[in-house]
C-alpha cells in the first residue's frame, strides 16, 4: 500500500520523503482501504447470506429465494433496507453501553483481518512480516463482543450463548493457533505473502498435500476455524433449538444484521486463512516460482499474472466457503461435551503431534536436500514425485470416489442430474 | 467418539446432501397471487385444509362445531326471531382465521357437511381483525336448515365459492382499521 502511494506521488512530479503533502496522501490512501475492504466484507457478506439460503434450499429439495430480482439476487439488498429501518429495540434490563458496544467489537474483527489478507500477487492492504500473527489476535476480538452481547441483554438465553462461545473460541484457539505452525515452519515465515510464495501452484505443490503433518494440520484448523466462527456444527452458541438465537437472542434492527455481517464476512476470512497457508494461495498453475523470480527481477510482471492470480485465489476462497455451507446443511449439532472432548483429546494432541513432526522433517529435509528444500520441488526430483503421490493417495482418489458416489446417490432414486430450475 | 465412524459417516452424509444440488427440488414454484389461482387450488391435494368456510344454507345450528373447536374460533349467535317467538334465527357465524390451526375437529362432527375446509389460502391482510370470517349478516340472520328425514346427502354451493367471496369483501373496500 506504502509503495503504491510513493508511486503515485513520483508519478505526480514529487518526491515522497520530502513532499508535504506525503502524510496527507497516505491518510487518504488508508481511508480508500478501510472504506473499500468494509465495503467488501459487507457485500460479501450479503452476497453468501443470499447464496446460502439458495444451497440451502436445493440441499432440502426447496427452490429458495427467487422472488426478488433475477434469480432473487438483490434479497440481501431488501434484507439489509429491512434491518436498517427496523426499530432499535434495547431490552429495558440490558446494560445499555454494553449492549449498544457488542456487534461492534464482532465487526471490527472481522473486518480488521482484512488488513493482512492477501487476494493475489501483490494485491491486498499490506504484507506484514507478522501478518499471521496479526490475524490470530484480531479474530480473538470476537470473543468479547460475543460475551459481552450475551452478558448485556440481562437475558438467560443470550447469556447461556455468549459463555458456551466464550469456552467454544477460547479453546478452539489453541488447536487452532498451532495447526498454523506447521505451514509456518514449512515457510519460515509469518507473512501471509511469503507463505503463499513457498508453494506452487499445482495441488502436489500446495503444504497441504506436502507432507501428512501438512494434510493433518489441514483439518486441523479448517474444523477449529468452524468453531471459532460459530459455524454448524460447532453452532452451539446460537442452537436455535436450545437458545433461540443465543447470544443475538434480544438484539433487532440493524444491530441484529451486525452479528450476521460478522459471521458471513467471517466466512470469506476463514477461507482465505485456510486458502493461503494450505491450499496454495494465489499461486496460479503453470507459473513455476523461478518464472516469478526471473520476471521481478527485469521489474516486468505482466498484467495478465495480477489479475490469474486474483481469479485463483478468489475461486478457492469461493469454493471453501461453499463447502463450509455445504457442512452446514448436512451436519447435526455437537453436544457441548462432545464439542469440548473433540478440542483437548483429539484437535490439540493430533495438531502438536503434526507441529512437533513437522519441525523434525523440516531438520531432517535440510539435512537430505540442503538449502533448496525451501523451494518448489519439480516434478523430475524425487521430493517432487513424492508430493505428487501423496496428493494422488489423499486428494485425488478421493475426490473421485466421492464424485462416483453422489452419482451413484442420485441413481440410486432413479432420478436424473437435473440442474434445471435452479 | 471414533475417528473412523466420524470420517465414514461425514463422507456418507455430505455426498447424499451434494447429490441434492444436482436434482431437481420437490417443491413446485409458488406463481404468487396475482396469476391463475386456480390452477394452483386444482394442483392442491384432495383433502388440503384451507380457510374454513360454511354455507349457511344448510347449516341446522346445532353448534357442534362450535364445541368441537378447541380454541373457540367459532362464535355463533342464536336468537328467537323477534317477529315469530318459535323461530330461532342465527344472528352471527364469526370463524377467526386469524387463530383457526387447521386442525379440521370442527368439520367432523358437522351433520350436514355445511362446514368444510376449502381451498382459498391466500389471504394475507394488514390488520389481524380482519381475518374474521363473517358468515352471517346483522342485518339478515340466517335460518336453521331443517334436513328432510332419511337424507343421506344435503345440498351444497360448489366449495370455496362462499369464502372466497368473502376475502374478496376484506379488500374491496378495505375494511376499517380498528383502534385499540
Amino acid at each position: 500500500m506504502k509503495q503504491l502511494v510513493d508511486q503515485l506521488v513520483v508519478r505526480m512530479g514529487q518526491d515522497p520523503s520530502t513532499w508535504v503533502l506525503t502524510p496527507w496522501a497516505y491518510l487518504i490512501a488508508m481511508m480508500v482501504a478501510g472504506v473499500g475492504m468494509t465495503s467488501f466484507a459487507a457485500v460479501f457478506a450479503g452476497l453468501t447470506s443470499y447464496w446460502e439460503r439458495r444451497v440451502a434450499a436445493r440441499m432440502q429439495s426447496r427452490v429458495g429465494p427467487n422472488r426478488v430480482g433475477p434469480f432473487g439476487l438483490l434479497q440481501w439488498v431488501a434484507d439489509a433496507l429491512k434491518l436498517i429501518m427496523k426499530e432499535d429495540l434495547i431490552a429495558s434490563s440490558a446494560d445499555r453501553v454494553l449492549f449498544r458496544l457488542a456487534p461492534y467489537f464482532l465487526l471490527i474483527a472481522t473486518v480488521t483481518t482484512f488488513v493482512v489478507l492477501p487476494f493475489g500477487y501483490r494485491l491486498g492492504v499490506t504484507d506484514m512480516n507478522v501478518g499471521l500473527f496479526f490475524l490470530v489476535a484480531a479474530t480473538a476480538l470476537s470473543v468479547i463482543g460475543v460475551l459481552l452481547s450475551g452478558w448485556a441483554s440481562n437475558s438467560k438465553w443470550s447469556l447461556f450463548g455468549g459463555m458456551r462461545a466464550a469456552a467454544q473460541v477460547v479453546s478452539y484457539e489453541v488447536p487452532a493457533g498451532l495447526a498454523v505452525m506447521v505451514p509456518v515452519i514449512a515457510a519460515g515465515s509469518l507473512s501471509l505473502h511469503t507463505i503463499i510464495r513457498a508453494q506452487g501452484g499445482f495441488p502436489w505443490d500446495w503444504f497441504m498435500f506436502q507432507t501428512p503433518m501438512g494434510f493433518a494440520a489441514f483439518f486441523v484448523l479448517f474444523l477449529a476455524l468452524l468453531a471459532e466462527g460459530n459455524r454448524t456444527p460447532f453452532d452451539l452458541p446460537e442452537a436455535e433449538s436450545e437458545l433461540v438465537s443465543g447470544y443475538n437472542t434480544e438484539y433487532s434492527g440493524i444491530r441484529f444484521g451486525y452479528f450476521f455481517l460478522a459471521e458471513w464476512g467471517n466466512l470469506w476470512v476463514m477461507s482465505a486463512l485456510v486458502t493461503t497457508l494450505f491450499l496454495g494461495g494465489w499461486q496460479v498453475p503453470g507459473v513455476s516460482m523461478p518464472q516469478l523470480f526471473a520476471w521481478e527481477q527485469a521489474d516486468v510482471v505482466p498484467m495478465w499474472f495480477f489479475a490469474a492470480s486474483l481469479l485463483v485465489f478468489c475461486t478457492k476462497v469461493v469454493v471453501l466457503v461453499n463447502v463450509i455451507i455445504w457442512i452446514r446443511w448436512t451436519l447435526p449439532r455437537f453436544r457441548v461435551d462432545q464439542m469440548m472432548s473433540l478440542c483437548w483429546k483429539w484437535l490439540v494432541p493430533i495438531a502438536l503431534g503434526c507441529l512437533v513432526l513437522a519441525a523434525a522433517t523440516e531438520v531432517a529435509s535440510f539435512e537430505l536436500f540442503g538449502p533448496s528444500a525451501r523451494l518448489q520441488a519439480p516434478l523430475t526430483s524425487v521430493r517432487g514425485v513424492l508430493h505428487f503421490v501423496f496428493f494422488v493417495a489423499t486428494g485425488g482418489v478421493p475426490l473421485v470416489l466421492f464424485a462416483r458416489k453422489v452419482a451413484r446417490n442420485i441413481r440410486l432414486t432413479g432420478e436424473r442430474a437435473d440442474l434445471g430450475n435452479w | 467418539m471414533s475417528i473412523k465412524e466420524a470420517v465414514t459417516s461425514v463422507w456418507e452424509g455430505m455426498s447424499i446432501t451434494l447429490s441434492y444440488m444436482f436434482r431437481r427440488p420437490i417443491t413446485v414454484q409458488y406463481a404468487g397471487p396475482e396469476t391463475s389461482q386456480q390452477s394452483i387450488q386444482h394442483a392442491l391435494p384432495s383433502r388440503y385444509r384451507g380457510l374454513l368456510e360454511v354455507d349457511m344454507d344448510t347449516c341446522t345450528a346445532c353448534q357442534a362445531c362450535e364445541r368441537a373447536c378447541p380454541i373457540n374460533v367459532i362464535a355463533i349467535e342464536i336468537e328467537k326471531d323477534p317477529a315469530n317467538p318459535k323461530q330461532r334465527v342465527m344472528t352471527r357465524f364469526d370463524i377467526d382465521a386469524g387463530k383457526c390451526m387447521f386442525c379440521g375437529l370442527c368439520v367432523e362432527p358437522c351433520p350436514t357437511g355445511s362446514i368444510q375446509h376449502s381451498r382459498e389460502f391466500e389471504a394475507s391482510q394488514t390488520n389481524l381483525d380482519n381475518l374474521v370470517l363473517r358468515f352471517v349478516k346483522p342485518e339478515a340472520p340466517a335460518l336453521p336448515y331443517r334436513p328432510t328425514k332419511g337424507a343421506t346427502a344435503y345440498p351444497r354451493r360448489v366449495l370455496g365459492e362462499i369464502t372466497r367471496e368473502l376475502i374478496k369483501r376484506w379488500d374491496t373496500p378495505p375494511p376499517p382499521f380498528k383502534s385499540e
